[in-house]
């Protein structure tokens, strides 16, 4: 009985030295901080994270890993505490919001790990080493671009917002800024919540209320999705349809120009990808890295569409 | 709450009210929808429109049909929080099924049918594993359900790599109807929410099944004195609120064609409050159908009417749901509680 308690003991801490193992050889381990898939593209942000570590680590057997993924601001900050008490030498965080995550990051830097923050900055300046980043303001602008391109002689347009965040925020104000004293009529703002469902409610209850729509801005292409079914159903024509943030199968519709959809806003999930990368170079072959890379928020056309297109990603 | 507790006896036998206090008691939750209705149509013409009401009765449907299942779990003196995560669950493991064979024996509405006996007997033992964890191996099924909602959520989210499950192409044309159709100018969902509400009432008030459920639901103890199968009641609530999911959930899927982590959110919150505004007891003993689908109503009227008029700011959505379902209940409660 004993000897048979001993050997599933021993079999267990074994079991557990070699797990341990991979990450005592390596020369450094980087801790990655991101918020779990509670949509569509955050769905896709844990898919090319996953992806972009077991490729580094194939790569460079001399560097390892840690994924955290966190469903909370709260819960981040607990995790990148946790990350830091496995004496993390870098740590990749995309925080959840800004001012939350400022202090324990700071406290991360302080006791000399090197940061790379994605997406979203830091309340504070000059704590990160190296930014990895979208452009949320040229986001809402490239919308409002669109739509000024679309109807130059004016048009009526509804918008679905995301769900309350600063991003958002910033997007709005962005979209609504470059439209000012345009002849595009904003006809009403509701939140959709990047979601397909919310959209699609939200877009019935629009097309009710207004006689006239030439187009809607979901704001994501989740919410886009949603938003064309809803046209469809109302069996109406002519309503230009424009999402956002590059999911594939937004991108395959403009690729086979839908009668909805003829483009997409460029701000995909894929922006981790670079951050892991830069940080995994800067121990596997000790390049010196530090400052911004800020990828653009371009518009996506049925001319350059396949260069964003991920057919295999979940999103 | 004895209130609460009287209320059988009283509401069974005397079905018309005498006076102001079990007027509003017993019609309580249509007062609300009616004038719900009344500041819907005054605030935008569009509201009363045939197409406006059909896309809110089609939309509820869902909910609906999830909320009569969750009205015998709740009289039965239980609770059931996995309900959205279900949904979810059900929606993508049926999608997978069926892309999978129509790849293999090609897409036809006879797929269609076995995809919704296969998610049904899915739903069916979800429920029939909660309800067995909370009766046989004695667990609160707050717990239970609670961290089923967790399991079932998280299986979704791996199986869809965080991304969304996306019903094969072939089989959209095939399914749509069951959403988007029509039957004597009637849409599809709201035939479905009708036939489980009549026959939910009538299981639920009429029949002894029902009975038991309520007596349960007053008291355990009693009930068992009283030679009802207590455990065999509870644990088919449970299968009934699980069979209730799946068929919302055959609806669900051909109106967008995919699964996501996000599908369900918060679904079960929304199916437990309708059953309550509807005048079902949360703490059980007493539970009504048409209750729960005058609740639904309400849930999605108002959420109708801020979209439809905008004229309290989108931050403040919120505050103007709870703000509603608070005073459709008062209507009911209030009198009663000195």
């Amino acid at each position: 009985m004993f000897d048979k308690m001993k050997a599933i003991v021993a079999a267990g801490a074994l079991a557990i030295g070699g797990w341990a193992t991979p990450s005592l050889a390596a020369d450094a381990l980087i801790g990655v901080s991101i918020p779990a898939a509670t949509h569509g593209w955050t769905g896709g942000l844990n898919y090319h994270t996953k992806r972009t570590i077991d490729r580094m680590k194939e790569a460079f057997p001399n560097v390892d890993f840690v994924l955290a993924t966190s469903s909370s601001a709260t819960q981040q900050v607990n995790d990148i505490e946790d990350l830091l008490a496995r004496n993390i030498n870098a740590l990749v965080v995309l925080p959840f919001e800004s001012d939350p995550l400022t202090e324990p990051v700071k406290a991360a830097k302080a006791k000399g790990v090197f940061i790379a923050t994605v997406d979203r900055g830091l309340a504070e300046e000059g704590i990160e080493d190296l930014y990895v980043g979208g452009d949320n303001p040229q986001y809402g602008t490239a919308a409002a671009e669109y739509f000024k391109g679309k109807f130059p002689d004016g048009g009526k347009i509804v918008v679905m917002r995301g769900i309350p965040t600063a991003i958002d925020n910033i997007r709005i104000e962005a979209f609504n800024e470059a439209l000012k004293d345009t002849k595009i009529e904003v006809l009403d703002m509701q939140y959709a919540n990047w979601n397909p469902d919310k959209g699609f409610e939200v877009m019935q209850d629009y097309l009710q209320r207004f006689p006239e729509i030439d187009g809607v801005w979901a704001g994501d292409d989740d919410a886009a999705l949603g938003a064309i079914e809803a046209i469809k159903q109302a069996d109406r024509k002519n309503v230009a349809v424009l999402g956002g943030s590059g999911m594939n199968k937004v991108i395959k519709l403009v690729m086979d120009g839908h009668d909805m959809v003829d483009a997409d806003i460029f701000y995909p999930p894929t922006l981790i990808i670079p951050a892991i990368e830069l940080v995994t170079m800067k121990y596997a072959t000790q390049a010196p890295i530090n400052g911004r890379y800020v990828l653009g928020s371009p518009l996506i056309t049925k001319d350059n569409a396949a260069e964003y297109y991920f057919p295999d990603a979940p999103y | 709450m004895s209130d609460v507790t009287a209320r059988p006896a009283e509401g069974g036998a005397a079905a018309p009210a005498r006076n102001l206090v079990g007027f509003l008691e017993s019609t309580g939750p249509l007062i609300a929808l009616i004038l719900l209705m009344v500041i819907g149509s005054l605030m935008s013409d569009s509201f009363l429109g045939a197409e406006n009401l059909s896309n809110v009765f089609t939309r509820s449907a869902i909910i609906g049909i999830i909320a009569v299942g969750a009205t015998f779990v709740i009289t039965a003196g239980g609770l059931d929080l996995s309900v959205g995560s279900l949904s979810a669950l059900v929606a993508g493991v049926t999608i997978l099924f069926l892309n999978a064979a129509a790849q293999a024996l090609g897409a036809n509405w006879m797929l269609i049918a076995v995809g919704i006996a296969f998610s049904l007997l899915l739903g069916a033992a979800a429920g029939l594993l909660n309800g067995v964890m909370i009766v046989k191996g004695r667990v609160e099924a707050f717990i239970v359900t609670l961290g089923a909602m967790g399991i079932f959520r998280s299986l979704l989210t791996w199986l869809a790599d965080g991304g969304s499950i996306s019903l094969d192409f072939s089989l959209r044309d095939a399914a749509r109807p069951i959403y988007y159709g029509q039957v004597f100018g009637i849409a599809v969902p709201i035939l479905v929410l009708l036939a489980i509400a009549v026959i939910g009432e009538l299981a639920l008030r009429r029949m002894r099944f029902g009975r038991h459920v309520a007596a349960i639901g007053s008291s355990r103890h009693v009930a068992r004195y009283s030679a009802i199968p207590v455990n065999r009641v509870r644990i088919l609530t449970y299968v009934i609120q699980g069979v209730c999911v799946a068929i919302a959930t055959v609806i669900y899927v051909p109106r967008l064609g995919a699964a996501t982590p996000s599908t369900g959110l918060m679904w079960e919150l929304e199916a437990i409050a309708a059953v309550i505004i509807g005048g079902t007891a949360l703490s059980g003993g007493f539970g009504r159908i048409w209750g729960t689908i005058v609740g639904v109503l309400i849930l999605g009227f108002i959420g109708n009417i801020l979209n439809l008029t905008g004229f309290v700011s989108p931050y403040l959505n919120g505050a103007f749901q709870g703000a509603i379902i608070i005073i459709a209940v008062l209507l009911q409660r209030d009198r009663l509680q000195d």
